[in-house]
């Protein structure tokens, strides 16, 4: 049994989420037309967390969020258990000429990534996708590249690295074990 | 999920997995592009001994929208006509590497046997087996009713306490023993009505409610469903009831039995309808009847199953 280590605690969590938040205000060069899609489970909590730090920082209209499922998007659906599919909800304006930032909490192979860039494709066609991930950790399979970064946690590919969010599992924390 | 033979020995939780998995499937049929590439690379077969436009053009949309490839398969001219078995027809689809099995057979277990043969690794979906069972059909039934009664909030929900009532040809249904199967233990309350000659042998041992008067069904069970089953004249060998005008009177939902329902009340059918007879124009076209949301639903439960049945690893129980 390997040691379970705790790498981010509430208060670290919520100073990465708003550093991500500022950035994407500033890449934006503000709000306008943008859309936070999260990938279940956890992304589509990180999504509306960061779309409520954006609306204080900005103060105007709250900004659209979204939750995108991959399941039936994967590659890998015959290698891997059977799991159910969750609901997907777009904003009801669409995602057409938008500025969308897909939301994860972890950032590893990029297989889950490639699947939401095939499943937002069915939705709409997107001005630009961004990338923002809580933690990247690294051993990319596919070229892709987060734009908004929590933290950067170099792992070993056996480690396991679980994000606990309060409103599903009653507290924030990151742990490598 | 290996196969899909019957509702009988579906648990709670399976029924609920693969109606919760509809909505999804559901959802993506309300979009501009419909197809997913879930099934991508599969080949999925439509073995069809038995001709049935509906549920074959069904399970055809359903596979292409998962973009799975389908070889359409009917018995009448081919090599079945010419005395093939259904052992030697399914080493054929084994060795085209079939990935999926889609049957209907007049002989009720066919489908059965084919899953527990060894002659094909495929994953077996029943699509009516002779009177038998018809387990997408109930499926179908299972989520419009849950839609027509919860709406937005039908996700994990049961149909704990819903009374419905089936009427019509019992014996020769198979949408009848499938529903009632799923129906109790999805929670609801289910009765039979029909004359005493179209109830199968034995019904009495299962766990449903029997009337043979359709207006003293409605009266005493109180249905938040009436489901009509077709008359298959195509089946009726022998005189089950004297003609088809005392049947329409007896048990045929007319507009006068349609005015003392319920508001709540929906009138459910799984087509093709024999209008006049079971069912009469203006039931058939009210707001309460479901035949097209059971049509369209029909897709999406059908996308759910052989999701279920085609991913994961092949060969595993779960």
């Amino acid at each position: 049994m390997k040691e379970t280590r705790t790498v981010l605690e509430s208060a670290d969590i919520s100073r990465a989420l708003t550093r991500i938040s500022h950035e994407i205000v500033e890449s934006n060069k503000g709000v306008d037309g943008l859309v936070l899609v999260g990938i279940p489970t956890r992304g589509t909590i990180l999504a509306q967390r960061i779309a409520e730090i954006i609306s204080r920082i900005d103060g105007s209209t709250p900004v659209a969020v979204g939750s995108l499922d991959i399941t039936l998007y994967r590659d890998d659906l015959a290698r891997n258990p059977m799991r159910p599919s969750q609901p997907t909800e777009m904003p009801v304006t669409g995602i057409d000429g938008t500025t969308v930032v897909l939301v994860d909490d972890v950032l590893f192979s990029g297989r889950t990534v490639r699947s939401a860039l095939d499943a937002l494709n069915d939705h709409g066609r997107p001005k630009v996708v961004r990338l923002a991930a809580l933690i990247d950790r690294g051993h990319r399979e596919l070229p892709i590249r987060a734009d908004f970064i929590g933290k950067n946690l170099p792992s070993a590919k056996d480690e396991r690295i679980s994000v606990r969010l309060e409103e599903l599992d009653g507290e924030d924390s990151v742990t490598i074990s | 999920m290996r196969h899909l033979l019957d509702t009988r020995t579906l648990t709670r939780d399976e029924a609920i997995l693969i109606l919760d998995i509809a909505e999804d499937m559901s959802a993506t049929q309300q979009r501009e592009v419909k197809k997913l590439p879930t099934l991508r690379g599969k080949t999925i077969v439509n073995l069809f001994y038995e001709d049935s436009t509906r549920t074959r053009i069904s399970f055809e949309a359903a596979s292409k929208r998962l973009s799975a490839d389908v070889i359409n398969f009917s018995a009448k001219g081919s090599s079945v006509s010419k005395g093939e078995s259904l052992k030697d027809t399914a080493q054929t689809l084994q060795a085209i590497g079939a990935d999926g099995v889609v049957i209907r057979h007049p002989a009720s277990g066919a489908p059965a046997m084919l899953a527990s043969s060894g002659w094909i690794d495929a994953g077996v979906l029943n699509a009516g087996d002779g009177t038998h069972e018809h387990p997408t059909q109930a499926l179908l039934d299972a989520f419009t009713m849950r839609r027509r009664l919860f709406g937005e909030n039908s996700r994990g929900r049961d149909l704990d306490g819903i009374s419905v009532v089936i009427v019509g040809d019992i014996m020769h249904s198979r949408v009848a023993r499938s529903n009632l199967w799923l129906l109790k233990v999805l929670g609801a309350n289910v009765s039979f009505v029909a004359p005493e000659t179209l109830l199968p042998y034995g019904t009495r041992e299962w766990p449903v409610t029997i009337y043979h008067s359709l207006d003293t069904a409605i009266r005493e069970a109180n249905p938040d469903v009436i489901m009509l089953l077709r008359i298959q004249t195509e089946r009726m060998h022998a005189a089950f009831f004297p003609n088809e005008r005392e049947y329409a009177r007896n048990w045929g939902l007319n507009d006068v039995r349609v005015a003392g329902l319920q508001d709540r009340t929906i009138i459910m059918h799984p087509g093709p309808m024999n209008r006049g007879l079971e069912i009469s124009a203006g039931a058939a076209d009210s707001e309460r009847s479901t035949v097209l949301e059971q049509v369209a639903n029909g897709v999406s439960v059908r996308m759910a199953a052989l999701y279920l049945l085609l991913s994961g690893e092949r060969g595993e129980s779960a």
